[in-house]
């Protein structure tokens, strides 16, 4: 048997990236956009009182407030991994009635108002709440008003994001890998932790970090489920916040603080995780 | 007792499978067929990562999947390995890991399943490599990992779909052969999926064609390439294909066109010849042979190296002839010329 001689098809010229100016209508927007984002930021620096600047980041409460903000903002994090990374493998992978009910509500805390979701966690988790009650009478655990008040309304702006990265990431992971897991004995569990997850691992980090970032940000809904007590709820913007009303120039300083430092952060997390995939 | 013993039915909106399967320990079975015929819905009911409709899958005397029943065994609970198209080896595992992967699922500590996974990578002489990820390996060591992997769970069926499509034509040469040596080993009954003829006439003991969800024709490779069945089979094996009434030595197609052949037939038969037993003349041919017609060549095309030619006429046949031939005789589209074919080129057998 002989096999026909079949004609190579000629060679796929690779798209190139066309050479030249980038189009003025295209190139103006763009550098007012990163104006737009930059110069508030610059504003800050000009404005800071630097002569003033190390005694100021000596006063009591400063680096509480900042200690503080990042703890709370870690556990976010981690309570949104816990709950959040299921719950996008769940809308990504299982077809069940009211998905798409189910990943509308997810979104939910992206567009409430973060007051609104503090007050709404005040009416579940306060002690008169529906859950809070219970909670506190079983257990004596009250939940608003302590640094688990703040996790908990962190977590609950914050967790979307999360959730949108990893369903993102697993929805475009090849599904056929986990097919592959089964063939070799894996049941649904082992297969998500030893095939999916280690798979989607980028887009998980990549929503860790977006969720860990909105964490730190987090003010309307801590401030109203949480209050603002200094060393147990007081995180930097709600610091930042309490400065402005008496001192300008600490606010600045607060605001710089928690600015270099996420920066900070998010920069290594990127080059670290997001830039290697 | 047979390994695999099995009656697929799936269906599906605009499409039924309906295939029964028997196949040996030892021995290795080609399920080939045409794109679309239904081979992979096959291979993945077998897997359990498709359902079926109706029938059975048995494997060493146990119902998997009876759906009359209600019996269902979950595809991680099937000794069954398989070999996807493009592997599938897990990215973020070496080689090692990947091989190791079955064996730890099946409850062997992580030490043994490790020397389990190096003992199968050097046997498939990758021992070297084992310490690499998938993106490191060419493709041919990727199918051997690939194979490794899936027989590392001692399966008692082991599935290759297409196992050789995503090879370069150098390399699937040696990995076929390399192939046919480790399916020889498999002591659990192997099928493998192919639209490529050669690989399943290399590495199959049984062929099973299928075409639209059906079985047309199944037997070892020497029968069918003999006595192809449909003009699928018979393209495959590059035979010319009629299917007419046998009446003694003869066979008529289609009403008036007779071909004169050595065996003997009668009622409804299949008469099949090579396109190199057919001869072009520029006249009538004065010569022995029995069958003749005028024709009109339809396109020549490359074939190895020789041209194949397509003829119109009372009947559309493909004819190979040399390049010299062609110039000689001035064959070009259009052009009118005399098909000549011995009757003792011909094979014809029953078609019932």
């Amino acid at each position: 048997m002989q096999a026909d001689t079949t004609v190579p098809a000629p060679p796929r010229r690779r798209p190139r990236r066309r050479a030249g100016r980038a189009p003025v209508a295209l190139l103006v927007p763009a550098v007012l956009g990163l104006v737009f984002l930059v110069l508030p930021l610059a504003g800050l620096l000009v404005r800071a009182p630097w002569t003033s600047l190390p005694e100021r980041l000596a006063a009591p409460g400063v680096l509480t407030a900042l200690g503080l903000s990042i703890q709370t903002a870690t556990m976010a994090t981690a309570l949104c991994l816990v709950l959040g990374v299921p719950l996008a493998w769940l809308l990504a992978r299982v077809e069940f009635p009211g998905r798409r009910v189910v990943r509308a509500l997810v979104t939910v805390p992206l567009v409430l108002p973060p007051v609104v979701g503090g007050v709404a966690l005040l009416l579940v988790f306060g002690r008169n709440g529906i859950l809070g009650a219970w909670l506190d009478s079983a257990f004596g655990i009250t939940l608003p008003f302590t640094t688990a008040g703040v996790v908990l309304a962190e977590a609950f702006v914050a967790m979307p994001f999360l959730v949108i990265a990893v369903e993102g990431a697993l929805r475009g992971a090849d599904s056929r890998y986990e097919e592959a897991a089964a063939t070799l004995g894996a049941g649904r569990w082992t297969t998500f932790t030893r095939v999916t997850l280690p798979l989607v691992a980028p887009g998980v980090a990549a929503g860790a970090v977006l969720c860990w970032a909105r964490a730190l940000g987090e003010f309307g809904a801590t401030i109203t489920f949480a209050g603002n007590f200094p060393g147990r709820t007081q995180t930097m913007p709600l610091a930042v916040y309490l400065a402005l009303e008496t001192d300008l120039q600490a606010a600045i300083v607060l605001s710089l603080i928690l600015l270099t430092v996420s920066v900070a952060i998010l920069a290594c997390l990127r080059d670290k995780w997001i830039a290697g995939s | 007792m047979t390994a695999l013993d099995a009656h697929l039915v799936v269906e599906r909106e605009t499409f039924r499978l309906d295939v029964a399967l028997r196949v040996e320990p030892g021995e290795v079975v080609a399920l080939l067929g045409p794109n679309g015929a239904g081979k992979t819905t096959a291979l993945r009911a077998l897997a359990g990562l498709r359902p079926l409709t109706a029938g059975h899958v048995t494997l060493a005397g146990t119902d998997l999947d009876r759906p009359a029943r209600r019996v269902w065994t979950p595809v991680e609970r099937r000794r069954v390995g398989v070999v996807f198209q493009d592997y599938l080896l897990f990215p973020h595992l070496t080689a090692l890991d990947n091989v190791a992967f079955g064996p730890r699922r099946h409850g062997l500590p992580k030490r043994e399943a490790r020397a389990k996974a190096a003992d199968w990578l050097a046997r498939m002489g990758l021992a070297e490599y084992a310490g690499r990820k998938p993106r490191h390996l060419s493709g041919g060591q990727a199918q051997r990992v690939a194979l490794a992997r899936a027989l590392a769970v001692d399966p008692a069926l082991l599935l290759l779909d297409e196992p050789l499509a995503a090879l370069d034509a150098r390399t699937r040469l040696d990995t076929r052969t390399e192939l046919h040596t480790h399916l020889g080993e498999h002591s659990g009954a192997t099928l493998l999926v192919t639209h490529d003829p050669l690989d399943a006439l290399i590495l199959a003991d049984r062929l099973v064609i299928v075409e639209d969800g059906r079985v047309v024709q199944e037997g070892d490779a020497a029968t069918v390439t003999a006595r192809p069945r449909t003009d699928y089979i018979a393209r495959l094996v590059g035979l010319n294909l009629f299917r007419g009434k046998g009446d003694g030595h003869s066979v008529t197609i289609g009403g008036d066109f007779t071909l004169a052949v050595d065996d003997r037939v009668s009622g409804e038969a299949f008469a099949a010849f090579s396109p190199s037993a057919v001869a072009l003349h520029p006249e009538r041919p004065e010569g022995s042979a029995r069958n003749c017609w005028p024709a009109v060549v339809g396109s020549v095309q490359h074939h190895g190296d020789n041209l194949r030619v397509i003829l119109d006429g009372p009947v559309t046949v493909a004819a190979d002839v040399t390049p010299a031939a062609v110039a000689q005789l001035r064959l070009a589209p259009g052009r009118q010329v005399w098909a000549a074919v011995k009757a003792t080129q011909v094979r014809a057998y029953p078609a019932g």
